[in-house]
């Protein structure tokens, strides 16, 4: 079993939810990301998703966008990433999860980019323009190296684009939970609840909902609805942004809020 | 899975909510490409609004001056000033069939922008326009243009605030909107279908020539030239011809400050292949996948990327590829203008420029067409600029 599976199994026999925290590696600088990551850990998170930093991020935000643009201009790239990884590996476990762009991978070689996470410890990738389609080679790199495949489901993605997602996936199901690219936001949509519910029924996969997630109110409304995890990604990318000049005020912070967060979980 | 590639390239490398609004687009596009109703009323257009066809003019002047037979055809009479409007006329038709009440779309020197708001206005449908906040000061004519016409400018100030980032920002408020709105792509790039209808409605450029060169010279032409941003004028004029082998066809790109710079947007010519805005394609990008940033006195081929089908022609060595300097394309602009009155697009004169050095290898009897993709109205200003004088 993956790590990834084994979490989600624990999280069910303890009847809980997870709690999903994502940053961009080297945001603002890699030497920092580990030290925020080991705060996310510590503070509870059930899994930690790195996003592996791409010029032109066309499915997020505003403020993710700019931790890309603030990582690349650190001079984060996918070798220093990869350090990164090995790092955090020496001291969890946590289940670790790449989220990139295709051009990314492609550049790498998709052999290599596959191959070297596998090394470094990571569990799942998710590349954000790779929609099943195009995922063919992906999904049989993926299997030999043992890396969970991951992949979006939207409100309009249709029963039969659901289906042929759900054939391939493993690790989770990763739930859009609105129309529009990541970014935090006031209020939960029906239109997320109603998605769980529909995709409930039809997986064993665990599903994860991300996308405009902000509050403990958010995480326990997607929990309640059905869904295994709640990911979280702008409202602690803003968080970093905003103590920029503070590294202890920074990470108070994120440990607060991971922690209450983690709660509206239970 | 093999969906929209052109050889190994394109492709749909789009964010799995937006795949609902790409499959809607292509089913509707397929069902309406071949209806008699849609293309009756897209040739009305086309010809009582647009002015189509276009003249394909011979130029005696250039003719004598390059030793060798000289035709331009005429996209800078279409109205609106580029062959841009062919492709908006089109979408536009097809974004009212399929119900949309509003339309996005990018824009770079503003010429896509301002056709999309030209068709909007015709058509009736709202239209809004992502602009790189460099891209507006550089082009204040066409915001101008496009306020006119009643579309709504959105200033694009993430990235490097160019054609690239305008793409960004209009393709995340489709996915933010994919249900009430139609993104109106300008160029022959992104995600399948786009390069297909895009290409489709521009194909009337080579059509057209192909009809005209055969009444004119009753043979075809040695040569077609023209220069590649995203590529859409250029496989509008090449594609009829890609079947007659003895016709060469070139793309011309821009060399900017000259190719062994960083300054220049040549991605075929000098770029590697990659992933960006939803199709695999010959990108200008860093060792680690970055998108690099690129650099062009024409702000229309100021981006770094191609349209997949022009990399599928150039690996199978059906079209080849070349770049021309800012100031190579400045001296065209230049030429064209004082021996036949005629006063080019930038990017145009990217291909003057090349034919200028074709005609070296040529003989009297060859005959050569220049696509002459648009009018340098907009770029007057610029081009005075650069020269040091005040208008």
């Amino acid at each position: 079993m993956s790590r990834i599976q084994d979490r989600f199994a624990e999280l069910r026999d303890m009847n809980r939810g997870g709690f999903i925290s994502f940053i961009v590696a080297g945001d603002p600088s890699p030497a920092r990301t580990i030290n925020i990551a080991r705060t996310i850990i510590d503070a509870g998170a059930d899994i930690l998703e790195l996003g592996v930093p791409f010029s032109d991020p066309i499915a997020d935000g505003p403020t993710i966008q700019q931790a890309n643009e603030r990582a690349l201009k650190a001079c984060t790239n996918p070798d220093k990433i990869f350090d990164i990884v090995h790092e955090i590996r020496g001291f969890s476990d946590i289940p670790l999860v790449f989220l990139t762009y295709y051009n990314i991978v492609q550049k790498r070689g998709m052999e290599k980019f596959y191959k070297d996470s596998a090394d470094a410890g990571v569990d799942g990738i998710l590349i954000a323009d790779m929609p099943i389609e195009e995922s063919t080679q992906a999904l049989k790199t993926a299997r030999t190296y043992d890396i969970d495949q991951i992949f979006l489901v939207a409100p309009t993605t249709s029963d039969t684009r659901l289906g042929h997602i759900l054939e391939h996936a493993s690790g989770f199901i990763y739930l859009v939970s609105l129309l529009g690219v990541t970014g935090a936001r006031e209020k939960i949509s029906t239109t997320t609840l109603e998605l769980v519910k529909r995709v409930r029924p039809r997986t064993n996969l665990p599903i994860a909902v991300g996308f405009g997630i902000s509050t403990p109110e958010h995480v326990k409304a997607v929990i309640d609805a059905g869904a295994d995890a709640a990911i979280v990604g702008s409202a602690i990318v803003n968080i970093i942004q905003e103590n920029l000049d503070d590294e202890n005020g920074m990470m108070e912070k994120i440990h607060e809020y991971v922690s209450r967060m983690k709660q509206g979980a239970k | 899975m093999d969906k929209g590639r052109f050889g190994r390239y394109g492709g749909i490398f789009a964010p799995e909510p937006l795949m609902y609004a790409l499959e809607e687009l292509e089913r509707s596009y397929y069902e309406l490409k071949d209806d008699e109703k849609f293309q009756t009323e897209l040739n009305y257009y086309l010809r009582e609004y647009a002015g189509r066809p276009t003249p394909l003019t011979f130029c005696a002047n250039l003719s004598e001056y390059m030793g060798c037979k000289v035709y331009l055809k005429r996209e800078d009479l279409v109205h609106g000033g580029a062959h841009k409007l062919n492709n908006t006329l089109g979408q536009g038709l097809l974004a009212k069939h399929m119900g949309k009440k509003r339309i996005v779309a990018e824009t770079g020197a503003g010429q896509h922008g301002l056709a999309t708001a030209i068709a909007g206005a015709v058509l009736g449908i709202d239209v809004e326009v992502y602009m790189g906040e460099e891209d507006i000061r550089r082009q204040k004519l066409n915001v101008f243009k496009m306020e006119l016409c009643d579309a709504k400018l959105i200033p694009v100030t993430s990235g490097s605030k160019t054609l690239k980032d305008a793409v960004n920002e209009a393709l995340r408020d489709w996915i933010a909107n994919v249900e009430t709105t139609y993104y109106l792509l300008g160029s022959v790039v992104g995600p399948h279908p786009y390069p297909t209808i895009v290409r489709d409605f521009q194909r009337v450029i080579g059509i057209e020539t192909k009809k005209q060169i055969l009444a004119k010279e009753g043979r075809l032409p040695t040569a077609i030239l023209a220069c590649v941003g995203g590529g859409s004028n250029a496989i509008g004029i090449f594609h009829e011809f890609v079947p007659d082998d003895g016709v060469r066809l070139i793309g011309v790109e821009a060399g900017g400050e000259g190719i062994h710079t960083k300054r220049h947007a040549a991605s075929i010519v000098a770029g590697s292949e990659g992933v960006l805005h939803g199709a695999l394609s010959y990108l200008i990008q860093n060792d680690d996948g970055q998108i690099g940033s690129t650099h062009s006195v024409a702000a229309g081929l100021d981006y770094p990327g191609v349209g997949p089908e022009h990399s599928m022609l150039k690996d199978i060595q059906r079209a080849e590829y070349v770049s021309i300097t800012d100031s190579e394309a400045l001296d065209a602009f230049d030429l064209l203008a004082a021996k036949e009155g005629i006063i080019p697009a930038l990017e145009s004169a990217h291909a003057v420029a090349h034919a200028l050095k074709l005609s070296q290898e040529l003989d009297r009897e060859d005959i050569i067409v220049i696509n002459l993709s648009g009018r340098g109205d907009k770029d007057v200003m610029e081009v005075a600029r650069l020269m040091g004088r005040e208008l």
